[in-house]
């Protein structure tokens, strides 16, 4: 019995010895040699691909730190890779980001051990999809806009409305649009709906994309519903909306400027735009895992990636825009402040960044994103 | 004096042989264990794993599993949206299925009974040689060939059957805007995936089907119709029932074929993809993944009945 009572208490002890530290770092110590990063693809580069697109060679040999980058492909994807651990880092988007600190997954980040800091974008500084409290649970990475892409040849000059890509319409050569659109495959969608009702129907009350009561959700799923009909394929591997593109005949869907970039650099007759509703976005932040096994390396890394270089060639490689405003202007890579227009970057206001949608919100009730999920599961099954 | 004639052990392979000599089932016990072992840890095991995990559920917020028995996951099987991808995957599978067996017949017919020498060769070759290229190469280039503006679009251009394309693209339900982007589209594709899983079983139950029988059948004075459908076709009966269960279980899984070709909408395959490898609902896949298992119980249970097993 008495073994019993020791082996309880021994237990005990592990348990509390080894429950994740809450409390944020204080200091900054040597690196423990190795990083291991969950980030989107694309996002953190060594020079594989191409090799003007490095910047962790450098931080390696710096810092004795060994990146190692596991790639998600979504949101979700990114919150299951964090809950199962052994990461130290993940470059969350806002609709990952507040499920992680609802999830305690992540812990709250000292921006006194990270000198850059004061060079952040003011606009993004405090924003709530990673300071909950006034805790800052990161450090912001990157963002961009979900612009409109559209065929130059049917569209002689830009559309001014998501309607085309939304309501039954012939487009500007005379035919529908019914069977060359398409839309995200990805239950955020909803928030392009729900925007588009912003603007188009106010007497439903829509204040933030994000936040929907019961009639303003179902107004939306409405929407989603006329525009099934509309669409032949709904697109969620970036590679193969770029084949749509160019050979199922669509001419008009919300994009990324990644595919936007690449398929005008395949001289595609491509451009894009942020028509007057405005657009969604999403605003990447690096997050450290509650139980991060090397917090020193992770918070060196989090000062790397807000140096100007880095933040200038990231966004001209993902078609982005920096959280380093100066990495526009400054030379210090290869963007410049064209690049940064074009991208979106003086379009900061027009954006309605990617949160997650939660059940208790600003105006009381609001659908849950879990339900988001199953009821656009529902919407492209044609129910 | 001559030594006796006992040969001494030389090594350790010589004394192995003697114990596995004396002792037979050692041997055999040595020889199971690495299969046992698969069959026992890596399958059963992970398949007991998922079949646990579909008893949990999930917090709807954090994403985090609830290692808590319950069926409520279970019971969101039965919501709307996911008895359509259930009914859709199966009714997708069933024509697959039936259109494998259809087109497959007359091919392995013509191979086991006609095909002879060089010729049964290059039939064999025929079937096998699209087994070697990569699945994902064959279904990217189907997805070109059926797109709108594609190999198909062209040629029913060229040949003015454009009008009768645009027919069959306007049925309802099976229809779209493209064949790439209908469920019609996907039926060819998979179908042109699975033909060799259909064909090969048949041709050899129809190898077996021995020419006595047909002969005594014409001497009786069966004509060739009443031939086919009193004997060869319930003697080969077994190998299209063993090329269904392939073609049947191969399409209730895949998640690859609907996500590039069709119309999005979701498939079992897909659907236990999409929730457990990105909403991280892991109960939930787990909850679908058991459906197709059950499924196929019930299927292997009518073609057992059916004699599919009775030439094993």
């Amino acid at each position: 019995m008495k073994t019993m009572k020791l082996m309880g208490t021994t237990i005990l002890a592990l348990a509390v010895g080894l429950g994740p530290a809450l409390a944020q770092m204080t200091a900054v110590g040597e690196g423990e040699g190795q990083l291991d990063i969950v980030a989107w693809p694309g996002y953190v580069e060594r020079g594989d691909t191409d090799k003007a697109y490095d910047w962790v060679t450098k931080f390696e040999a710096d810092t004795g730190c060994k990146v190692n980058v596991k790639t998600a492909n979504t949101s979700d994807e990114m919150v299951a890779l964090m809950n199962e651990g052994g990461f130290d880092l993940v470059t969350a988007s806002g609709d990952a980001s507040l499920r992680l600190v609802a999830g305690k997954r992540v812990q709250p980040i000292n921006t006194d051990l990270i000198p850059s800091w004061a060079k952040v974008d003011a606009r993004l500084k405090d924003a709530p999809w990673f300071t909950v409290d006034g805790v800052h649970y990161g450090v912001p990475y990157q963002w961009g806009p979900n612009v409109l892409m559209y065929n130059t040849d049917v569209f002689k000059e830009a559309p001014k409305s998501w309607s085309v890509v939304f309501e039954p319409q012939d487009l500007p050569d005379g035919k529908p649009n019914e069977g060359r659109v398409q839309a995200y495959d990805g239950p955020i969608y909803i928030a392009d709906a729900a925007l588009y009702l912003m603007a188009h129907k106010p007497e439903l009350g829509i204040k933030s994309p994000y936040q929907l009561n019961e009639d303003q959700y179902k107004a939306a799923l409405d929407l989603l519903r006329g525009q099934r009909k509309l669409v032949g394929r709904y697109w969620h591997d970036a590679y193969i909306q770029m084949d749509d593109f160019k050979n199922e005949g669509v001419v008009a869907s919300s994009s990324w400027p990644f595919q936007v970039n690449l398929l005008i650099s395949e001289k595609q007759p491509i451009a894009s735009t942020i028509p007057e509703e405005g657009a969604t976005g999403w605003a990447d932040t690096t997050m450290l895992h509650a139980e991060a096994a090397h917090p020193n390396c992770a918070y060196k890394w989090m000062e790397h990636t807000l140096n100007s270089n880095l933040q200038s060639d990231l966004s001209t490689w993902f078609g982005s825009n920096p959280v380093v405003p100066e990495a526009c202007t400054d030379k210090s890579g290869m963007q410049t402040k064209e690049g940064c227009t074009a991208n979106g970057m003086d379009d900061f206001e027009k954006i309605h960044f990617w949160t997650t949608p939660t059940a208790k919100c600003e105006q009381g009730e609001c659908v849950p994103y879990y339900r988001w999920v199953s009821d656009y599961i529902a919407v492209i099954g044609g129910r | 004096m001559p030594a006796p004639a006992i040969i001494q052990p030389k090594g350790l392979s010589d004394r192995l042989t003697a114990l596995f000599w004396r002792r037979p089932r050692l041997l055999l016990g040595l020889l199971l264990v690495p299969p046992l072992f698969w069959l026992g840890v890596v399958y059963l095991g992970s398949l007991f794993s998922l079949l646990i995990q579909s008893f949990y559920s999930i917090d709807e917020f954090s994403g985090m599993v609830v290692p808590e028995f319950t069926l409520k996951t279970y019971a969101e099987l039965f919501r709307a949206a996911n008895l359509d991808i259930i009914i859709r995957t199966l009714l997708m599978a069933a024509a697959v299925t039936l259109g494998a067996a259809l087109i497959a017949f007359p091919i392995a017919y013509y191979a086991a009974r006609f095909a002879k020498g060089r010729w049964k060769a290059v039939f064999y070759l025929g079937i096998m040689l699209p087994l070697w290229s990569s699945y994902l190469v064959k279904v990217y280039a189907w997805k070109l060939i059926l797109a709108k503006e594609g190999i198909v679009t062209w040629a029913a251009g060229i040949t003015g059957t454009s009008s009768l394309l645009d027919a069959v693209l306007a049925l309802p339900v099976v229809g779209g805007g493209s064949l790439s982007t209908s469920y019609i589209g996907m039926f060819l594709v998979f179908t042109y995936v699975w033909l060799p899983y259909m064909i090969l079983p048949m041709q050899a139950s129809l190898e077996r089907v021995p020419t006595s029988m047909l002969e005594a059948s014409a001497d009786l004075g069966a004509t060739r119709a009443q031939t086919f459908r009193t004997v060869v076709l319930p003697l080969a009966m077994p190998g299209v029932i063993a090329g269904s269960i392939f073609t049947f279980s191969l399409t209730l899984g895949d998640y690859i074929i609907p996500q590039i070709i069709g119309n999005s909408a979701s498939f079992i395959g897909m659907a236990v993809y999409q929730l457990q490898g990105t909403a991280g609902n892991t109960p939930l896949a787990a909850a679908f993944a058991v459906v197709p298992i059950l499924i196929m119980l019930a299927y292997l249970g009518f073609a057992k009945r059916a004699g599919a097993f009775d030439a094993l």
